[in-house]
């Protein structure tokens, strides 16, 4: 500090007058405190989606036209003619992300285990991140693969009257192949922490390969595949592009995954593509939804991030 | 002699399962491995989809016939600039002339812009049809017949749709002319104002987490609440922009607080909202990221500064950041690339369809994948070509800062 | 099972090497092991110790690019001959591991897992309580069988880890440090159990500690980086203990043995 420059005898050092009290820094505490700012940023963020999402959402169940129960278990959702139902857009959503569960799942599990446990180093080393990086695409480059690639596969096997140009089945299956990896990847992870004596302990009893992976390695990583699935289903619930290119343009209650309908996300990005205004019902009706989808997906976080704790507790 | 082991007799106490355990052990390690192929197979299938579309033959019909704008037998790629003017102002009604003498004046543009104008405005090529990269490579016989047959007056050319022209020219709503300046140069502009907000405010974040935060509720809360942001979907943030930087702060990102009066952003749903919804959406993406540097370097290089009697701010600063940055930007990258590819928040912040000039943070906005997005869902197939060929645009960008991360990534790791 | 070899012998090495893709760490190791006796390989740090052990039985090879050359004969056959199955020799010859590594489940299936991943058909219930007994456990935990196997102290977790190994039945058990984790007490009462254990089976197991080799061993095998090759290890000296710890004839032996080594 200037003022203090005077060295102490020999030391070179400026003489302290304080000597060992504290000292006040004020550049350290203005530091600090934007520090905190930044970390506490994160909260307004939260803070804004629960805000706006939730004032906006109250107008629109305040609306005459719309009942809260009517919103949960409407099967139809036509705003024109004051429908608000909210179910052919909910099972919309969750036909497609069964589809794509019942891909990524099986799939996104067996692929870690055979990086994991099978695949040699090099081999690990390459397809890993092919693996991320196809994790890493933009979706509206799976959308339009699904346009253009899987619905004329479909259609081409199933046919063109069986199968709509705008279907769940093309949306689903794509969305499976993008959460495939994420599954692999993190799972993946999970296998890779299981300590290597618990498999050294099973080989050392005699078991072959095989039952050293299903019954010692994956229970033991178990929880940590659990959180990864999760995380899954929750990506495929909010996942927006595929379905919005692939799966269609108007809510529909239907149960076959070969029809077109429309997700609550697919919804959202429709609406509010067009000239939206502010105040009306449509503006305030997607608000509801996000609500909706918010609290969906921020439960799954939620569970996922107590089950991946309780899989650190087990090994650390 | 061993029998009076009793370890030794398998003496019915095991079942002698071997070979079933080992035929079992070969089957699933085929099941496992074919899984991976499977992964591996859509991935490609994904790609040569898209380079499928993003060649292949196109047949042309001109409205206008060149050759009949020739002057005196030259023809119009040779004419010079004042001749091309004067087609223009022939053919053009003189309303429309003016328009774009207004905009630019014809001696102030270059000689190949005016030729453009020429092209797109008089000459007016239309797709007649076109086709995939495969098509085009098996049946490129019966192709050319039914184009000689069914179009006579039409040119097929087999051609590349991602090309230097298509990186050069601005949206169009021709499919020839249209390019994908206006969204590159969109997409660079939002992700900048998305870096400049996001990185500084989420390595701050990190370092306060990771250097400072005790482990009081109040930490905790916001560890747990950068955590559940992350696997938020991204069209909640794109309801928070619209929510937030279009309609509450409108004036601050249309630019009407500084001054700027262009009157169709005076919505907010500029460059400067789209940016900001992006900056929300990667902010807890590279705060993990820099905490993960972070907690990477040696606790004993903090503990060597403090003993020397440095301050906490000065072991940061000094010691902890340099060796932690090439992570730190290794994270950022892989989140900027995130946010590169985001298409359903832009949608729901208002990106604007067709917009043709370049952009600055306060006008419209339109970006690589909305474009796509937009291509892609428009029925006709050449706009899907383009769809395609835009695509490749993204990938080769997305590449190109995937492969800078991985970069950075090996240098970091040979620090220690 | 053929027997050309003398039956007396349960394992016998010849010109046993072991290498870590180019690196050889254990080099030119002859040794015969009798069989229910307690055999200790004793030296120092890094010589190779553990390294022989598992490849006894054959747990080496789950290190990549590690491989052995020579043989190790198992009642005459060859371990390493080419129709030999990894599995089946691991269920012949346990191994109990220097830390105490329970799988995260209950005690009870900690011990079952393993007998019935080999087709047991016997009452699984009794097999349990007699491992638990032999591995003198069974009062301690004999009310908290279903509790998790972590939940144990490490001696306990040592002692089920041997639990585990005896009920699949070997005829060797293979010891790596085992004690090294415990405190004297525990240590004692893992000595006296392998003490007790010998009636049935054959131990080999790796230590550094010379009182307990001493105690409890029949035959000892000393290894040192042999001399001339670059840092592999071998066995310098291989006879009974007493002799070992009292009239080695090796010199670096006795200097080992009496802790005058480096
Ligand atoms: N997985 C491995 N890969 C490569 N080299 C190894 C591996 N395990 C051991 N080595 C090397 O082999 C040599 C012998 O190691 P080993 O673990 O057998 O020694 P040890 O006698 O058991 O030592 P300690 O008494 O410390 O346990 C050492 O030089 C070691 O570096
Ligand atoms: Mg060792």
């Amino acid at each position: 500090m200037p003022g203090k420059k005077e060295a102490a005898q020999g030391t070179g050092y400026p003489v302290r007058k304080e000597g060992l009290r504290k000292r006040r820094r004020v550049g350290e505490t203005i530091i600090q405190s934007l520090l905190f700012f930044a970390g506490f940023f994160s909260i307004f963020t939260t803070l804004g989606i629960v805000y706006e999402l939730g004032k906006e959402a109250l107008l629109f169940f305040r609306t005459p036209e719309v009942d809260p129960w009517e919103f949960l278990t409407g099967t139809s959702w036509q705003p024109h003619i004051n429908e608000f139902g909210i179910l052919p857009l909910a099972t919309s959503t969750f036909i497609t992300s069964l589809i794509a569960m019942t891909i990524a799942i099986p799939l996104g599990m067996a692929a870690a285990i055979y990086l994991s446990e099978y695949a040699s180093h090099k081999v690990r080393r390459t397809l890993k991140p092919i693996l991320e990086i196809l994790a890493g695409l933009p979706t509206i480059v799976y959308g339009y693969f699904a346009l253009m690639f899987v619905t004329p596969l479909l259609r081409s096997l199933f046919g063109n009257d069986v199968v709509q140009i705008y279907n769940m089945a093309s949306g689903g299956l794509v969305m499976g192949i993008l959460i495939l990896p994420l599954i692999a990847s993190m799972s993946e992870d999970a296998l890779n922490a299981v300590p290597r004596a618990l498999r050294e302990a099973a080989y050392g009893l005699g078991a072959t390969k095989l039952e050293v992976v299903l019954k010692v390695v994956v229970p033991a990583a178990l929880s940590g595949i659990a959180a990864a699935i999760i995380v899954g289903i929750s990506r495929a619930i909010g996942e927006t592009m595929i379905v919005a290119v692939s799966v269609g343009a108007g809510p529909n209650f239907t149960f076959n995954p070969f029809q077109s309908a429309e997700t609550m996300t697919g919804h959202i990005v429709r609406i509010s593509g067009g000239d939206l205004s502010y105040d009306s019902i449509d503006y305030n009706s997607i608000f509801a939804i996000g609500l909706l989808l918010f609290f969906i997906t921020l439960t799954l976080n939620i569970v996922s991030q107590r089950i991946v704790r309780r899989f650190r507790e087990v090994y650390e | 002699m061993k029998k009076n082991n009793p370890s030794y007799s398998n003496g019915g106490r095991f079942r002698d399962n071997l070979a079933t355990r080992h035929r079992a052990g070969v089957i699933w390690q085929i099941v496992f491995q074919a899984s991976t192929v499977i992964g591996i197979i859509a991935l490609t299938a994904l790609l040569l989809n898209i380079i499928d579309g993003a060649f292949g033959y196109v047949a042309y019909e001109a409205r206008v016939d060149p050759a009949s704008l020739a002057v005196d037998g030259v023809a119009i790629e040779d004419l010079p600039q004042e001749l091309l003017v004067e087609i223009l102002r022939q053919n053009l009604s003189s309303g429309a002339f003016n328009k774009l003498d207004n905009e630019i004046p014809f001696n102030e543009r270059s000689r190949i812009n005016v030729y453009d104008l020429v092209i797109e405005r008089i000459v007016r090529y239309d797709v007649t049809e076109s086709w995939t990269l495969r098509e085009s490579l098996t049946q490129g016989a019966e192709i050319r017949a039914r184009v000689i047959e069914e179009y006579p007056d039409a040119e097929l050319r087999f051609i590349s749709w991602i090309n230097a022209e298509f990186i050069q020219r601005p949206q169009s709503s021709e499919a020839v002319n249209a390019g994908v300046r206006t969204a590159i140069l969109g997409s660079l502009l939002t992700i900048l104002v998305t870096i400049l907000v996001a990185f500084p405010l989420g390595v701050g974040a990190a370092i306060y987490l990771e250097e400072y935060a005790l482990d009081n509720w109040l930490n905790r809360l916001i560890r747990t609440n950068i955590n559940n942001l992350a696997g938020v979907p991204s069209i909640i943030y794109g309801i928070l922009g619209l929510a937030i930087f279009v309609r509450v702060l409108g004036v601050l990102t249309s630019g009407a607080v500084f001054g700027s009066v262009d009157p169709t952003t005076a919505s907010g749903r500029t460059v400067l909202s789209a940016g900001l919804t992006l900056a929300l959406l990667v902010l807890p993406l590279i705060i993990i990221n820099a905490q993960e540097a972070l907690r990477a370097v040696p606790q004993s290089l903090r503990q060597a500064s403090l003993s020397v009697g440095a301050t906490k701010w000065q072991t940061v600063w000094s010691h902890v950041l340099p060796n932690a940055i090439p992570g730190i930007l290794t994270g950022t990258i892989l989140a900027v690339s995130r946010a590169i590819g985001e298409t359903a928040p832009l949608i729901v912040v208002g990106a604007s369809t067709a917009i043709s000039f370049d952009p600055n943070i306060f006008s419209r906005f339109t970006t690589l994948p909305i474009q796509i997005y937009q291509w892609t869902a428009r029925p006709q197939a050449e706009w899907r070509h383009l769809a395609a060929a835009a695509i490749l645009v993204l990938i080769v960008l997305l590449l190109s800062l995937n492969a800078t991360a991985i970069v950075l990534r090996n240098r970091s790791t040979k620090r220690f | 099972m053929s027997t050309t070899a003398d039956s007396n012998y349960v394992i016998e090495t010849r010109h046993l090497a072991i290498f870590y893709g180019d690196f050889k760490a254990v080099t030119d190791v002859n040794l015969r092991i009798q069989r229910h006796k307690i055999t200790a390989i004793i030296g120092p740090s890094g010589c190779g110790k553990s390294t022989l052990l598992r490849s006894f039985n054959r747990m080496n090879e789950l290190v990549p690019e590690s491989h052995a050359s020579g043989q190790v004969l198992f009642d005459g056959q060859d371990l390493y001959a080419r129709q030999v199955d990894p599995v089946e020799v691991r269920h012949r010859i346990g191994m109990v591991f220097q830390k105490p590594n329970p799988f995260p489940k209950s005690i009870y299936e900690n011990i079952a897992w393993g007998a019935r991943v080999h087709g047991y058909r016997g009452n699984m219930d009794e097999l349990v309580e007699r491992s638990l007994h032999q591995a003198a456990l069974w009062d301690e935990v004999k009310d908290i069988l279903h509790r998790s196997g972590l939940a144990l102290s490490g001696g306990q977790q040592q002692r089920l880890c041997i639990a585990r190994t005896i009920a699949v039945q070997p005829e060797v058990i293979l010891m790596d440090e085992p004690a090294s984790a415990l405190d004297p007490i525990a240590t004692l009462k893992i000595e006296e159990l392998m003490e007790e254990l010998k009636r049935n089976y054959t131990i080999i197991i790796v230590t550094h500690n010379m009182q307990q080799a001493a105690r409890v061993s029949d035959y000892t095998a000393m290894m040192m980086l042999a001399n001339g090759h670059a840092r592999s290890g071998t066995v310098i000296e291989f006879d009974e203990t007493n002799k070992i710890f009292t009239r080695p004839s090796d010199k670096r032996t006795e200097d080992y043995v009496t802790g005058r080594f480096g």
